[in-house]
């Protein structure tokens, strides 16, 4: 039964019944990264160099070396990221479930709220407004939050000012909300990191990294092209690079959605 | 100073001049040309090879060979060997170097040399290598070694005694026409003074008609004793006196004298003659400035009158001071260190009376200098000779 | 008189561009005093210690009194042009495509007779000032001025060959974001040039002086992360042919040195902007730049790196810093020769710690950004080799030419 199911699956891809998005910005130097205050460690950023190109070092073929941080580009968080997920089992990259990798995601769409305010901040009534048209979110789904972000140039994308970055996210309250009461697998944000741009200002400072990585949940972030999706029935495979004690990785994160 | 203490040439004699004619370009070596001078030497003396017991010789082309290794080439066993660096003064030093020789009896005939071929590169590869301080302060500065630097010397000179390019220009012209009677000479087109100072500029004051053209040649003597000149039944010259100095006068801030300065007295008290005494005066001209200076040097005037000795007197061979009457370097041709030779073996010719078409009348009297060797910023070397024929 | 020089033209792409051709190179090894001398802007003759006489050309004996101790000391530079000389017809390509090219001998109140370049405004039986000049073979070379301004002095045909003069060039300052960079390219525009490209990093985030240099007249920000080959490679590819002087304004300053520091993650950060970075730039920029130094009035001419002094000697305090700064410094020798056939010169700022954030805690002492901006500028204009900027930079120098020892033990502190 299960087997015909999978079949089924794979002839409705290949013909186009069932939509492959492709949720991932493409990885490359130029592409924003997380600034932190200068004093503390960075992130690597992305350096692609040649090792030949059909050329005298290589003369039939081309490839590279690539160095990047984990959290660099359209990457996945994982519990070990944070402290308060330090502890837990089963906690880093190479240790998670395989089958947490692919699961259903809520969209929630605020893109004319994040337009009017780079500081907007997805809130319980928000979301329980969203569930009134699109029914309760399941457990162990996604939550994408929705904002276009992903559209801007990159200097308005990054938004920095002088007092740091304004780019939307969930406050503190949702986050628990949605850890606690609806069980979530984890959250994803079309900006550089899963929490707002001044989440180091809430009570606790970053508020999705807290309560998601301290209950073994997940984090995507850079993810685009979440307006081709449904609001409720996309399934979402993210599959992290399988490092050894990882807390995180760029990641290809594809959703299949129906066409119709 | 007048100084009667150096020992007297008595008994030395020069003989066989020889001339291999000069090319503009040879792919040959300077062994090559060398070798067709000692092999006209032992032609026009009538000896063997096995004779020559002396070897002296001098060329800036001869590559890694230095005289030791003519002597393996040529097949000459000598007892008496030297190989002279001096550029333009180098035959009147190794006429010095034999003399002694063949005095003391070191040795009884001395083949003195000198050849160069000429590539098209030699020119500019002699100038690069030619000296440390030529290296590190003169080549550096871009106007090609020697020229820039007796460019220099000619204006300071030009400058300071009131010379016009037209006095100095006078020198050219004369051997020009010169060199018009020697088959011999390269250059083969009459040269008027407009001409000469209408010449393109080389460096300031340096013009065209100034320079000489480098070329490939040979020229040689013998050097013996009296007796042994008489026992082959050859026509000799009597050495009567040499001078030879090097870093004169260091202390001129631009050199506006050379080295025969010093010891001109001498010269002419060994020889026991006159400046007027001489028939036929052979200067190293690698550039006429350079002559109008040994025409003071050498007691013809006083310095700074070098200008107004060219104005009064005829320098052509039939005038009546006969001067470079093959033609100098600057007509026909400076055959690398064989330019050192030019002179002196003219000079030669014209003392017992065998210079042909260049012959100056009843001339048993000449006398020969050499200069060369630009170290830095002046010639360093020179000499001079006076020397008889059987007619004086 | 100098006619002042003219701003050049477009340059004609149907034309092939003139090669470079270098002046005579052979030196002697004790000739090289001059060089160390010229590099840093000194004039230095020998001079004997026993009988005080200065000689020239360099030697190996006193030629007054035969004393072998002959030492390089800082000279006088006034003397006398006793005769000059045009060469018009050189033997050697690099002057003979740029004749007539005036050279006189001039008698030094010291003493010795020197042969030197001329300035076109210095007169036979004037007083002229002499300098010690690296030519375009990197080698030193007299050059004799006269005494006093004249009008346009700085365009005489002959100095701009010794010299790297911003005048009419363009510039690509390689990192606009610091305040070392703005600096400069402020310098560098008051100083002539053209134009300057500002090399911005991670357009994205904006920083302090940003408004400043936008819609500026001859100020062009470019995109470029030098550590990013591809950013290097791409920039070229658009303004490589159009870069007469670069001035290699990357910074990286972190404190700390081995045992203080945790993982190499800085470090790693250190290599990549400071020597992977240089690596990508000379990469990217130095072939055409090599291939153009003799492609006009705005011909390439320099390549200029501001690096810490603590490249010759660590200070442990910022022991990673000094770390990468030296082996930036062993680079710049490499490609200072590898550029050398195309006449274009490497020039190295020295200085010590500067007013700027990373040093913040450091006493003074400390170097103002807009003094090396002035001294890359003086530089270029003196053609330099080797510039120590500011009060330290400069004891570090003496003190590890008196003795590297007692310096290494006195940084650690």
């Amino acid at each position: 039964m299960h087997s015909n199911n999978l079949l089924e699956l794979a002839g409705a891809i290949s013909s186009g019944a069932v939509r492959v998005v492709d949720l991932t910005f493409t990885l490359s130097p130029d592409f924003p990264v997380i600034v932190l205050p200068p004093e503390f460690g960075q992130a690597a950023p992305v350096r692609i160099q040649e090792i030949s190109r059909y050329d005298g070092r290589g003369p039939a073929w081309y490839w590279n070396n690539i160095t990047f941080g984990e959290h660099t580009g359209t990457h996945f968080d994982a519990p070990i990221h944070w402290f308060t997920g330090k502890n837990l089992p089963n906690n880093a990259v190479d240790t998670m479930p395989a089958k947490d990798m692919i699961a259903p995601a809520c969209v929630i769409d605020c893109s004319v709220l994040a337009a009017q305010d780079p500081d907007f901040l997805l809130t319980v009534p928000l979301v329980e407004a969203w569930e009134a048209k699109h029914g309760r979110i399941p457990e162990r789904n996604w939550v994408l939050l929705r904002t276009d972000w992903s559209k801007k140039g990159w200097r308005d994308y990054a938004n920095l000012r002088d007092d740091g970055a304004h780019t939307p996210g969930p406050n503190p309250a949702v986050m628990k909300w949605l850890v606690e009461e609806r069980g979530i697998i984890g959250f994803g944000n079309e900006t550089i990191g899963t929490d707002a741009g001044q989440a180091g200002h809430f009570e606790p400072p970053y508020p999705a990294h807290h309560f998601l990585h301290g209950a073994g949940r997940y984090g995507l972030q850079c993810l685009c092209n979440l307006d081709q999706l449904p609001a409720t029935g996309a399934v979402i495979v993210a599959s992290p690079l399988k490092i050894q004690n990882g807390s995180g990785s760029p990641l290809r994160v594809i959703a299949l959605a129906s066409s119709t | 100073m007048t100084n009667t203490l150096r020992t007297p040439y008595d008994g030395v004699v020069i003989v066989a001049p020889v001339t291999i004619p000069y090319m503009r370009y040879s792919i040959e070596s300077a062994q090559w040309w060398i070798g067709r001078a000692l092999s006209a030497l032992v032609a026009q003396a009538g000896i063997k090879v096995s004779d020559i017991d002396g070897l002296c010789v001098s060329s800036f082309t001869m590559g890694t060979d230095s005289g030791v290794g003519l002597t393996q080439h040529f097949g000459l066993c000598v007892r008496w060997l030297d190989t002279i660096p001096l550029g333009g003064a180098s035959a009147i030093a190794g006429l010095r170097k034999a003399a002694r020789a063949v005095q003391a009896r070191d040795a009884d005939i001395v083949a003195c040399v000198a050849g160069d071929t000429n590539h098209v590169d030699s020119f500019r590869l002699t100038l690069e290598n030619f000296s440390r301080f030529n290296q590190d302060a003169v080549y550096p500065y871009g106007a090609g070694g020697a020229n820039a630097s007796f460019a220099l010397i000619a204006r300071n000179y030009m400058r300071t005694f009131g010379v016009t390019r037209e006095d100095v220009g006078r020198i050219a012209v004369a051997q020009r026409a010169n060199a018009l009677r020697n088959p011999h000479a390269l250059m083969k087109a009459p040269l008027t003074i407009e001409q000469y100072l209408a010449a393109r500029p080389i460096s300031d004051p340096i013009h065209l008609f100034d320079c000489v053209m480098p070329c490939a040649g040979a020229e040689a003597f013998l050097v013996m004793r009296e007796e042994t000149a008489a026992s082959l039944g050859l026509a000799a010259a009597r050495l009567l006196s040499t001078i030879e100095r090097h870093n004169a006068f260091a202390d001129d801030p631009m050199q506006v004298r050379g080295g025969w300065a010093m010891d001109v007295d001498e010269l002419y008290a060994m020889a026991g003659v006159k400046p007027d005494d001489l028939d036929v005066v052979q200067t190293y001209d690698d550039y006429p400035v350079i002559t109008m200076m040994q025409f003071e040097d050498l007691g013809f005037c006083k310095k700074g009158e070098g200008a107004e000795f060219v104005r009064q007197h005829d320098l052509t061979i039939d005038g009546d001071f006969p001067h470079n009457t093959s033609g100098g370097q600057l007509s026909v041709g400076q055959a690398g260190a064989a330019g050192a030779y030019l002179g002196l073996v003219e000079g030669l010719r014209q003392v017992l009376g065998t210079a042909g078409p260049t012959q100056v009348r009843n001339a048993s009297l000449a006398l020969a200098s050499g200069f060369g060797m630009i170290n830095y910023d002046r010639g360093l070397a020179s000499g001079a000779a006076i020397f008889a024929g059987p007619s004086r | 008189m100098i006619e002042p020089i003219k701003p050049p033209r477009r340059k004609n792409p149907l034309l092939r561009t003139r090669l470079p051709a270098s002046p005579p190179r052979p030196r002697s090894r004790t000739s090289h005093g001059f060089t160390r001398a010229a590099a840093e802007g000194r004039f230095m003759l020998q001079r004997c210690e026993a009988c005080g006489a200065f000689a020239y050309p360099a030697r190996e004996a006193c030629p007054s009194c035969l004393s072998v101790s002959l030492a390089f000391v800082d000279a006088p530079r006034r003397g006398a042009l006793l005769a000059e000389t045009t060469a018009r017809v050189p033997s050697d390509i690099y002057f003979r495509e740029r004749t007539p090219w005036r050279i006189g001998l001039v008698k030094m109140d010291c003493g010795p007779t020197i042969v030197a370049h001329l300035h076109a405004d210095c007169v036979e039986g004037a007083a002229v000032r002499m300098s010690l000049q690296l030519d375009k073979s990197g080698q030193a070379v007299a050059f004799a001025h006269p005494e006093g301004e004249t009008p346009n002095m700085a365009d005489d045909k002959q100095w701009r060959e010794m010299t790297a003069d911003p005048k009419f060039r363009r510039v690509l300052v390689t990192n606009g974001r610091s305040v070392i960079g703005q600096e400069a390219i402020a310098a560098l525009k008051a100083a002539g040039a053209k134009t300057v490209f500002v090399g911005i990093a991670e357009p994205w985030r904006p920083f302090a002086g940003e408004n400043l240099l936008r819609g500026q007249d001859g100020i062009e920000i470019v995109p470029l992360d030098a550590a990013d080959e591809k950013s290097a490679t791409d920039l070229a590819a658009d303004i490589g042919g159009k870069v007469d002087i670069l001035v290699n304004t990357t910074e990286y300053v972190r404190p700390g040195g081995l045992l203080d520091r945790k993982g190499t993650s800085v470090a790693r950060d250190e290599i990549d902007q400071a020597y992977l970075g240089f690596i990508n730039l000379a990469q990217a920029f130095g072939p055409a730049m090599r291939m153009r130094g003799a492609d006009g009035i705005n011909n390439s001419a320099a390549w200029v790196n501001i690096l810490s002094v603590y490249a010759l000697a660590n200070w442990p305090a910022f022991g990673a810093y000094s770390a990468s700064q030296a082996a930036c410094l062993s680079l710049s020798h490499c490609l200072r020769a590898e550029l050398r056939p195309g006449g274009v010169r490497v020039m190295n700022l020295f200085a010590g710690p500067v007013d700027t954030e990373w040093f913040q805690t450091v006493p003074p002492p400390k170097v103002a950004p807009r003094a090396i901006a002035q001294a890359i500028v003086s530089g270029l204009k003196g053609g330099l080799e080797e510039i120590y900027v500011g009060d330290v930079a400069e004891e570090i120098r003496q003190r590890l030419a008196a003795n590297p020892k007692a310096l290494e033990r006195e940084l650690d502190r």
